[in-house]
């Protein structure tokens, strides 16, 4: 029996253990392959949510489902994260102690945000990262009565839109409450345009202009003075706020780091085959790469899309038949009901369209699609 | 001096080789040399001037068969 184990139960690895059931389903019936799931929790979280939680427009429950139940029942599946990763001996050693070999790994961890390792970060700045954190951010924007908001991004972060997305989200939702001329918005980006997309910064840069958004690049968020209530940054700037919105800094996951499989919490890994650096029959899923490309639940779907067909592959064939090509579609919230999106790869860049109400309908529509998404049936 | 660490940005669009170096840095000590590879032209200009706003050493900028290869000093 071939045994393929997938560590982590977030989007990477919900969609690629329910693509090989259904690419596999003849084999799994033989007991000829088993697909075994490992997670450190019963819930799956729609991460993309937290975003709307933070505008009271989805609450923290319409963000989970059961994992078991978005998964195909031919997948065995067990809450009992990793703790081991013993490559040499094709085996994992999960916290309780069990151990399950493997013919082929798969290591979709994700990512965490460490808000902590900016000083002052974590005790005066607001962030989308997590339900607590989300929630708060409400109340925040709730209570605020006017002034200026700051917003800062750390670096590496998940999800490349949100720093544009919460503050064109944070606009209507000042204008709707009719005090956006008490509010001074000061937008911060650590490279020297609005945006890692070049051209997704053009499209910003425009629309700022037009709502007077200020903004400073290069600015890298280095420590807050909770005291004084100002930003300092790595290139020597001091920014007064009255209100900080952050996009933290991410690491990899612990488990990662304690198994010294890379540097951050990140695993080497090629960016056509998705197999880890030195291992043929380890692969790596979305967030927990260190591919140079967006750390989204779009990458992670795409790359589990085409690891799905190569696994399958290896399996009947014992050879891979597919790379992955960079692709990533991320919607891009511009405001409270207009949306546009990035479609771009490795090789060629997106090209932004002016936001349309649709495209906001249609990522409202994905928000419930999603759990659809992950089951494998889009 | 050992061999400069090597960030390995090319075909990166997000979040681009810039921000790649930034994240390295972040990892890397005091002293660290790092080389960006990088195939987005813009990173001939905007990674070296953000070397000098923040105050590393940039020690080399050249391109090679489309390539652009930038070597900087971690300094503080």
């Amino acid at each position: 029996m071939k045994k393929i184990v997938i560590v982590g139960g977030g989007t990477g690895g919900t969609i690629l253990a329910n693509n090989l059931a259904r690419r596999l389903a003849p084999e799994l019936k033989a007991s000829e392959v088993r697909i075994t799931l490992l997670s450190a929790s019963d819930k799956h979280m729609y991460q993309p949510g937290l975003l709307y939680v933070a505008f009271g427009r989805m609450s923290s429950q319409d963000l989970y489902q059961d994992q078991a139940s978005l998964l195909a029942p031919s997948i065995v599946f067990h809450v009992d994260p990793v703790k081991t990763f013993d490559m040499d001996n094709n085996r994992v050693v999960t916290e309780s102690g069990v151990s399950h070999d493997y013919d082929y790994l798969v290591i979709c961890t994700g990512s965490r945000s460490n808000p902590e390792s900016v000083p002052g970060l974590a005790e005066y700045a607001n962030h989308v990262y997590t339900v607590e954190a989300a929630e708060q951010t409400f109340k925040s924007l709730q209570q605020f009565e006017g002034g200026r908001i700051v917003i800062v991004t750390g670096v590496p972060h998940k999800c490349p839109m949100v720093p544009l997305e919460l503050t064109f989200m944070m606009h209507d939702y000042f204008r709707d409450r009719g005090i956006l001329d008490k509010v001074e918005f000061y937008y911060t980006y650590p490279i020297g345009r609005l945006h890692s997309l070049e051209n997704v910064g053009k499209w910003a840069q425009g629309e700022f202009d037009q709502m007077g958004i200020n903004y400073e690049t290069l600015f890298n968020v280095k420590e807050i003075d909770g005291q004084k209530r100002q930003v300092h940054s790595e290139e020597g700037s001091i920014v007064d706020y009255d209100l900080l919105i952050s996009v933290p800094p991410h690491n990899g996951m612990p488990v990662i780091l304690e198994n010294a499989l890379g540097a951050g919490g990140w695993i080497p890994t090629n960016p056509a085959t998705l197999q880890m650096e030195g291992r043929e029959k380890v692969f790596v899923l979305g967030d927990t790469t260190n591919i140079p490309i967006s750390k989204a639940g779009s990458t992670a779907h795409y790359e589990a899309e085409a690891l799905g067909e190569n696994l399958a592959a290896l399996i009947r064939q014992g050879s891979m038949v597919r790379i992955y090509d960079g692709k990533v579609f991320c919607f891009i919230e511009a405001g409270k009901d207009r949306a546009t999106y990035a479609s771009f790869d490795y090789k060629n860049p997106p090209q932004p369209q002016p936001p349309t109400q649709m495209i906001h309908w249609f990522k409202l529509a994905y928000n419930k699609l999603y759990w659809n998404s992950v089951r494998g049936l889009l | 001096m050992g061999t400069p660490k090597q960030v390995d940005a090319r075909n990166s669009f997000c979040p681009g080789p810039l921000m790649e170096l930034i994240a390295a840095m972040k990892m890397a000590e005091v002293g660290d040399e790092l080389e960006i590879l990088s195939s987005d032209k813009g990173s001939a200009n905007d990674i070296p001037e953000w070397i000098n706003k923040v105050g590393h050493a940039l020690l080399e900028s050249y391109e090679e068969a489309g390539i652009y290869h930038i070597r900087v000093r971690k300094t503080k």
